[in-house]
Formats: C-alpha cells, structure tokens, sequence
C-alpha cells in the first residue's frame, strides 16, 4: 500500500507577464486558498511546506525568504526551499510525509521568468569557468540538440510541429494555460521563421509567469480529504553529466533511470497518461523514447510546457496535472515528469495510481 | 503512519577544507571535492558507495553561477544518481544536513552524501546582499548592519555587561587557534585587542564579526546497516528540526525569535531531553556576531531569557566548561556561508565520534549541532550522540 498520495493542486494563470514582484507572493497567495478550498484544510493543518524557485531568475538574493509571506508563517512552521523546480521540493516533502515527521504536506513552485532575459539567465547554469562565458544560451543549446538528432534521423522536422500542434490544441481546455489553438497545421508551422535553426517558435515553450502547488498527505489522511486520492507509487530524479560535451544530448540516460526505478514502464503496468516537462518539441519525443512511453499513452493532456513553462513551477505542475487526471477519474495510472537544467540534464518522474 | 516507521540514521564520516579568504588554488569544484574526499576517507568509503547527493549553499549570486549543483553532477559523483539542492538562506548548511537525515530515515538510501560550500571570493556576498527589493527592507551594509540592532536590543533587555560580546570572540578565536582548518587562528588574541579593535556596527567589533571564507563541508550520513558495517565510530542522530517564520511582521521578536524556540523544543522533545544544559555535552551554535552565542543560548533553553550571558562571562562555555559552545572556533573563525551550517553539524558528530583532535571536548557523548539563517528566521539543528538510543 503506498505511504502517501497527491490530494490537490492548483496553478495560477500561465502569463507571458505579470505585474507582481518577483517573489511570487501575488501568484502564491490566490493558488495556496484554492488547495485549501479543494480539501478543507487550512494553513494550520499544514506540517511541512517545501518550496522551489531561484534567485537569480528573480535578480535577487533570497527570494524565497520573501515568498514566505504567502504562507503566513506565524506561529513557525516547519519548511524548507530548493533550489530547483517545484517537483523537487514536492520529492523532499514526500520524503518529511514518509520518515513520519509529517501528515499533510504542500510544495509549491514559482517564477518569473519575465523578469529578466530568460535564454540569456540561463546561461549561468553552464560551467562557470569554460562554457559559461561564451553565453551559450538556453534556446541555441537546446537547438544544437535538435540538430544532432535530426542529422541521426532520430526524429524529423515534421514530428516535432506535430508535438507543437497537438499540445497547442489541447491546451485550448485547459484554461490557464499560455498560448492555445486549435487551428495550426504543420505545413503552416514549418514555413515560419526560425527562432534558432532548426527550431522555430513553436519548438519552444513560451516565456511565462507562474506557480503551482500541490497538496500530500500520508494515506489515512488522504483517504479522509480527498474521494479519489492520486496514490505515489514511484517517485524518483537522476541526474546526468553536467559537461554538455561528455554526453550524448540525443538521449536522457537519467530520464530512463528515474523512469526504471519509479515503474514507469514496468511490463504490464503501462500508464494512460504522461505529463512531460519539456520545454522543446524534440525533448518530448526524447522522453517518450527514454521513458519507453508507447503510442497508446496521451502524453501532456494539459498542453504541455509548450503552453506554459513557469520555470520552476512547471515541472510540480506537470505532476499536479497526473494527479487531476487520476483524482477526476479519467485515468487509473499516471506520470508527471520535471526536468531541470541545460538538454534535459536532471531528471523526475512521479507514478501516481488510483488503487 | 506512525514515526515508528522512522529508520535510523548515523554520520558515518565528516570533512571539511582548509578555509581561507580566498582559495585561488581551487575550482568550486576542486573545493567541494577536497571535502567529500577527506569526508569518504573518514568513514571508509569511495563515491560509488553512495547512493545520493544533497548539495546545499547560500545564494547564488555569492559566486555568480546559477545553481552550480548542475555543473557540480560529475565532481561530486552524482551522474546517474538523484541530487538535490537546498538553500534555505544563512541555515543552508544545517538544512543540507536535515534533508540528508530524511532520507536516510525515510528508508529511501542507504549512504548520502551532504555537500555544502561557498566560495565567497569568486564574487561579492556584500554586493550580493546589498540589492534594493521592492517592498522588502533593504540590507544595505550587509548582515552586521542588519543584526547590530538585535544585539542592541539584547544587551538592553538582558543587562549584560557590554564586554560579553569580546569574551565570546576571545574564546572563539583561542578555539580556533586549535583546528587546523580554522580560517582565523589567533591564539594570542586578548580581551583588551577586542576591545581595541575598530567599531563596525556598534556594538559588534571588527573582532567580533565572522570573516569571509572559501570553504566546504562534507558528511557522509548511513542506515544502521551502514552504521553497524562501519569499522570506525559514528555519530547516530537522535533528532532533527526546522522552523522558519516570516522576516518581518508585527510583533517579530528579533533577540528571541519564536521560531527558533519552536525549533529548540522541538528537537529536545524528539531526542528525549529535558534539560539541555545537563544532558548536552558540547554544542556547535551558529554565531556569526559574537553576542548571538548568549542570544542563542537563551533561545534553545540552555538559559533561562535574559541569563544566558552569564554562562558566558563564567567561562561555562570554554571548553572545560559547563557548555562548551563552538570549540572548533565557530562561525567567528571560519564562515564560508553555505558551508557554515553543515560545519556546525559536522563539528558537533566529530565531537561524539571523538575525532575533534585538539579541540575534542573529553568525554562528549552527545552534542547539539545549529544552523540560523535569513532575518533570525530559518533555524535547522540536529541532537547526535554516541550510541543509538
């Protein structure tokens, strides 16, 4: 019987821009009194909380201290922060629901990732000594990966529109959601400009504001507040080399390796859904291939971060849309995926089942 | 689910670098490796033998690289292996420690590693913290402009005599002198050279301020099966905790904040003490200004509010004393900010397993190790001892 299970989530808009600080409150606070909506709970009910964010996506120091003001942290609550996608700090406060120290838990992410200029910030996630300098932003080694996989014939132009089309147009029910259309076709896609050869605008998520949180709790609990708990039946990350020139950037070794550990593609076991956090056409299609996902499974039904990226929130949302899909019925078996990092570096998979 | 469920956890070994103000000799790489080596030799064991990396660090900015974990991956062994990256502002290093615990006890691993660092001297941690957020007060000179207030507000309530603070930096600095990775080694340092060292914030002294290190900490933490298959002692975790209130709001006690009191009694409740000052042999408090040591003291019960200089001035907390706060020098010796936590923790495991060399307190059988961050607002901290129970 698993430990523990997703009980809610909510995400605020996916906006190119917001007005609000950095620090995510005005997104955090509106989002944080919809979970508590969804199950009863207050802020009170709450033993351990778990954020993600960065500082320098927020041009600052600290940023999450600030964030703290969304909770209402007083009397003192046990929390904590990575420095990474949401998805992880929902991993840590999975781990505080396991050891017992806590019952209820919520992990929250957010970003402004128009607070500065994104492809350029990123750019200081590379080796600070030999690649960093160079400023190889994020969209052109994101492309230098699209081109390797093109000249192998892992995956054509025209597959990775497609991936644009289809997560385009089912982000038209998804009503927070960034760009939506029903209505692109590929030809048209392809004849449009590139962005950075061989990707064009539709090859890359958008630019957006965003937060996202989600809501666990150890099973008797989550069998109180929520009718269909979403069941954690496999939460796992790796990590792969942080030398882009050591690995091989067509393929998601650590990808596969959370995939594995977390039964994602156990024999039999298939899931109907997958939520991938990828912010490029190709790298969907590298982790359909790394995840062992077969055709039959819908893949990002919430559009994708094709129709979204908070960074930092993106990936918690990726896990928190499996679990709506488990938790509203129309999925028995589900998997929520974040990455982080440059070409899909790092790594999470989280299987969430109704039984 | 009941915390019966909880395993049992143990440091198995510890390392730290040679802290300095700048280490020009190294990469940040070259830093956390030259701790994680030393700390897999003090327990016996190689990369491969571990199962996950928690990296911790304080912000970004400090370097200038946007979470260098990424590019860290190979250096400290974790291709292929889940690694996470905490930052919980000034406590990051006790976090570190904290998270590592969880999911040793939470049954997920069997050996992680803890990494924490900063290498302060490839930016500029002033510059860093002195950014001008909207709607948040501003730093402006630093951490000891933002704290000399507190302790301001402390020697005020409390009515301590004002030279607590310089006998707090002489027993630090003295201490220091005693660890060969000390960053600040002065052991002919006097009350009267405190005193007569320039003002920076009154009342905090230059020779009551933390310096600016390159520095890392590194701590090898195992299941019982880990413990038990260890040849050398270790260091068993009897509790950990962690509480964080906002910076500001009305009625925020800076010199005894609630949060870390909440913390304090939380963690004597889960190692099953009563009294800290009897049953804690050795604590390792995070104290960057001199003042914090009786500040902290009073905030995790050792004394009772407004009585913890005393222990101070009576020389309770040299080593030989009733408390020995911080024998390795402390915060006041050696601050590479991310790292500075897990030092803490570390120090206060090497005091139990009995591997402190010149400053090993005689005798420790359990010790307190602490981690404070943000506007006194983040606390983590963890109770180790000898034996299991």
């Amino acid at each position: 019987m698993p430990e523990a299970a997703v009980i809610a989530f909510a995400e605020a808009p996916n906006l190119r821009r917001t007005d609000g600080t950095t620090n995510g409150v005005e997104m955090l606070v509106p989002i944080f009194r919809e979970v508590f909506e969804q199950t009863g709970l207050t802020k009170s009910d709450i033993g351990f909380w778990c954020s993600g964010s960065s500082d320098y996506l927020a041009g600052r120091a600290f940023s999450f201290v600030s964030a703290v003001d969304a909770i209402g942290a007083f009397p003192p609550v046990m929390e904590s922060h990575v420095e990474m996608d949401g998805a992880f700090a929902l991993y840590e406060a999975w781990v505080k629901v396991l050891t017992g120290e806590a019952e209820i838990a919520l992990a929250y992410g957010f970003g402004k990732s128009s607070a500065g200029d994104l492809r350029r910030v990123l750019a200081l996630q590379l080796d600070p000594y030999v690649v960093a300098p160079l400023w190889p932003d994020s969209v052109s080694i994101a492309a230098l990966q699209a081109r390797l996989g093109l000249d192998e014939n892992l995956w054509t132009k025209r597959a990775m529109a497609e991936v644009a089309v289809r997560s385009r147009a089912a982000a038209v029910s998804n009503a927070r959601a960034q760009p939506a259309s029903d209505e692109l076709e590929v030809e048209e896609l392809l004849s449009e400009p590139y962005v950075a050869d061989p990707l064009h605008a539709h090859d890359c998520a958008p630019i957006t504001d965003g937060a996202a949180v989600v809501v666990i709790a150890a099973a008797d609990r989550a069998r109180e507040l929520c009718e269909r708990p979403a069941w954690i039946t496999g939460f796992e990350h790796r990590i792969d080399s942080g030398s882009l020139g050591a690995r091989d950037l067509t393929r998601a070794p650590s990808a596969t390796a959370a995939g594995v550990a977390a039964g994602a593609a156990a024999a039999g076991a298939t899931v109907d859904v997958a939520e991938l956090h990828a912010p490029f056409t190709h790298q969907e299609l590298i982790l359909r291939a790394a995840l062992g996902l077969p055709d039959s499974v819908r893949i990002s039904p919430s559009g994708g971060a094709l129709a979204g990226n908070p960074m930092f929130a993106a990936g918690l949302a990726r896990i928190g849309h499996a679990a709506r899909q488990v938790m509203s019925g129309s999925a028995s078996r589900a998997l929520g995926h974040a990455t982080s990092g440059p070409a899909l570096q790092q790594n999470l998979v989280c299987v969430v089942e109704a039984h | 689910m009941a915390s019966a469920d909880k395993q049992r956890a143990a440091v198995l070994g510890t390392g730290q670098t040679h802290h300095r103000s700048k280490r020009p000799d190294v990469s940040i790489a070259g830093l956390c490796r030259e701790a994680v080596d030393r700390a897999l030799a003090d327990a016996g064991l190689e990369l491969a033998d571990i199962d996950a990396v928690v990296v911790g660090k304080a912000p970004d900015l400090f370097e200038g690289v946007m979470m260098p974990e990424l590019y860290l991956a190979d250096a400290l062994g974790a291709v292929g292996k889940p690694l996470l990256r905490v930052h919980t502002a000034g406590s990051v290093g006790g976090a570190t420690g904290v998270v590592a615990t969880s999911l040793v006890q939470a049954g997920r691993h069997r050996r992680v590693l803890a990494v924490a660092f900063e290498k302060q001297s490839e930016s500029n941690a002033m510059w860093a913290l002195s950014i001008m957020p909207p709607f948040s007060m501003p730093l402006l000179a630093g951490a000891g402009g933002y704290f000399a207030p507190h302790v301001r507000a402390y020697i005020r309530r409390s009515g301590a005599p004002t030279h607590v603070g310089a006998l707090v930096a002489v027993k630090d600095r003295r201490n220091g002198a005693l660890n060969p990775y000390a960053h600040l080694r002065q052991p002919d340092i006097t009350l009267e050279s405190v005193q007569a060292s320039p003002m920076l914030w009154d009342p905090v002294r230059y020779d009551e301020t933390c310096p600016s290190s390159d520095g890392a900490c590194a701590v090898v933490i195992g299941d019982q099966a880990a413990a038990e298959a260890s040849s050398r002692p270790v260091a068993w975790i009897r509790a950990t905790s962690m509480r964080t209130e906002p910076t500001m709001f009305a009625g925020k006690d800076h010199v005894n904040p609630r949060a870390g009191a909440d913390a304090g009694k939380a963690l004597w409740a889960a190692a099953g003490i009563a009294s800290p000052i009897d049953e804690i042999d050795v604590a390792e408090i995070y104290v960057p200004f001199s003042w914090f040591e009786p500040m902290w003291l009073e905030n995790l019960g050792f004394a009772e509010e407004g009585k913890g200089w005393q222990l101070t001035e009576a020389g309770e907390t040299a080593i030989g004393g009733r408390i020995p706060v911080n024998p390795s020098g402390g915060v006041l010796c050696s601050n590479p900010i991310g790292a500075s936590g897990l030092l803490r923790f570390a120090e206060s495991a090497m005091q139990v397993m009995g591997t402190a060399g010149e400053h090993q307190v005689a005798g420790a059988k359990t010790a307190l190790g602490h981690a404070y961050g943000g506007g006194s607002q983040y606390f983590s901290m963890w109770v180790v001892a000898d034996t299991p129970d």
